[in-house]
């Protein structure tokens, strides 16, 4: 099962860093991972199997989002099928 | 595999432009409720209910934690009651109690079903059924009601619209100290349909299935934006762009659907593509059509535009799930749209007008206040016109107005919430009584004949 996380927000240092150390914390392991910054603005979007994560994908994508809001940042963990769905006939 | 301006456009659209799931709606036959009483079968429609819809909030809080998309709202619709109780209706009012009560126990908003199908002949415990509505309204706080006066098939029931408009201002003066709230949980249908997942008119059909699962998506704001992005295409790129959004909105409708099935041990129903406002900015249906080129919704050239709008949400929704039904279209409501409430508060945007919209959108007049004073016979009225529009055209029509008790055209009514707030607008003060008295039944058009 893999889920797709999307950090967006405010450059900053150590983004990387800390998202990173976050999910392999949770058991997941980072597949693809792309960047843009477009002036100020970071985006991210990390492509994660979480098959060998030990907590429910909602629970981790609550404690993604309470990340992003120590951070600074909006961090979004979604299931991949929600992209799938919407983008491919 | 998706690219990354899609992930980003997914995001953008849940975080920035309200995209959700509206509704998770099941739909729970209450046939097998039917007891030797009211009591008994009171507590088997409890229990029923409790049990199959036990885990719908729970399981949608997962499906939105899992997918990343808001479930706005988690309801349960039932079998028309009046066909549980026709052996007891003086004692319906035990049934609309047992679902309120039930409605709470799960945690869910609305539940649908107090209704009747009387489009063709009101039988006499269908009489007795619809006259506890008023009280049944009042008396609960989150049972929706329903009642089909009209079909293509069968012509209009005028009897029973006759009743209808009563009905309406009963349930008004009940509710005057909330400002005929009430109203806002009753719909008087034509061609209602079986598998609406929407309140307040939903019900289970009974061809449908034991326990159902139907999803409403939503995506005003999606829509607004996207034709933002091709602010001088001409109309077909619109409906095209149009096209493309509905769409995508869909296919995430359809993958909440299924799973919410799954997991909630129901079949899969339908998913309604429908674009449902709220009163919140950037939610509006009336502002997509604004964005359209109209100075505000109301004015000449809404009609074409809302048929261009409610035709191409429906194509490109249609090959994104296995089965569409519902209402499916964008609907109209005043009070919960906040472009339709600023044009009504303009002046803008008058009752005849809606009236004309219904004839090409999902649904019909819904959430419009009219001054407390109505003769319920104009009220009767307002029902008959708006299922003469259903009948012909052969599409679902519908009338929730809200006749606000002591208020007139110039004042406000707050309703709070999703069902949001509005002015009161004018109705024709010449009398229609005489030709609602008449009774009888309108008969069904020439081209019902079919077979």
């Amino acid at each position: 099962m893999r889920a797709v996380v999307t950090v967006t927000g405010k450059d900053n240092k150590g983004i990387i860093a800390k998202v990173s150390s976050f999910l392999a914390e949770k058991g997941a392991n980072v597949e693809e991972v792309s960047q843009t910054i477009l002036g100020d603005c970071f985006a991210m979007i990390m492509l994660v199997d979480i098959a060998d994560a030990q907590e429910e994908l909602s629970s981790i994508a609550r404690q993604c989002e309470e990340l992003g809001e120590k951070i600074g940042m909006s961090i979004r963990l979604q299931h991949e099928a929600i992209f799938n769905a919407m983008h491919n006939v | 595999m998706f690219n990354k301006t899609e992930v980003l456009e997914t995001v953008e659209m849940i975080e920035r432009e309200h995209l959700d799931i509206r509704t998770i709606t099941m739909g729970i036959s209450l046939l097998p409720c039917i007891r030797e009483s009211a009591e008994k079968t009171a507590k088997a429609v409890y229990d029923t209910v409790c049990a199959k819809a036990h885990d719908i909030v729970k399981v949608a809080g997962q499906l939105s934690g899992e997918y990343g998309i808001p479930i706005v709202n988690k309801r349960v619709s039932v079998t028309p009651v009046s066909l549980i109780c026709a052996a007891f209706p003086q004692e319906a009012e035990k049934i609309g109690f047992a679902l309120d009560r039930a409605a709470k126990e799960l945690g869910i908003d609305f539940l649908g079903g107090y209704s009747a199908l009387v489009q063709k002949g009101t039988a006499e415990y269908e009489q007795i059924f619809l006259e506890s509505i008023p009280s049944v309204l009042a008396q609960t706080e989150r049972v929706c009601s329903s009642v089909n006066v009209a079909s293509s098939k069968s012509g209009i029931n005028m009897d029973a619209v006759a009743q209808m408009g009563g009905i309406v201002k009963r349930t008004a003066e009940l509710t005057k100290e909330r400002d005929g709230l009430g109203c806002a949980k009753l719909v008087v249908f034509a061609n209602a349909v079986e598998d609406n997942p929407f309140m307040a008119g939903a019900f289970h059909g009974t061809g449908e299935s034991g326990t159902v699962i139907n999803v409403g998506v939503s995506g005003p704001g999606v829509v607004k934006h996207a034709l933002e992005n091709v602010p001088s295409a001409n109309l077909n790129d619109c409906a095209e762009t149009i096209k493309r959004t509905a769409f995508k909105i869909t296919r995430a409708g359809q993958l909440i659907a299924k799973e919410a099935a799954k997991r909630l041990h129901a079949e899969f129903g339908i998913v309604d593509l429908s674009l449902a406002p709220t009163p919140v900015m950037g939610d509006s249906v009336a502002h997509i059509l604004e964005e359209l080129g109209l100075e505000v919704v109301g004015t000449h050239g809404t009609t074409a535009a809302l048929a261009m709008l409610n035709d191409a949400v429906k194509k490109g929704g249609v090959m994104a799930s296995s089965h569409v039904g519902g209402l499916s279209g964008a609907f109209i409501p005043v009070s919960e749209d906040i472009g339709m409430i600023q044009a009504a508060e303009k002046g803008a945007l008058h009752i005849d007008k809606l009236e004309a919209m219904t004839a090409v959108c999902s649904v019909g007049l819904d959430m419009i206040a009219i001054p407390g004073d109505t003769p319920a016979e104009t009220i009767s009225a307002i029902i008959a016109d708006e299922a003469a529009i259903g009948m012909i055209n052969n599409k679902t029509t519908a009338v929730r107005v809200i006749p606000v008790p002591g208020k007139t055209v110039g004042d406000t009514v707050e309703f709070g919430g999703l069902l949001g707030h509005a002015p009161i607008l004018p109705v024709h003060t010449a009398s229609s009584a005489k030709f609602v008295r008449r009774g009888g039944r309108i008969p069904a058009p020439i081209h019902s004949n079919k077979n």
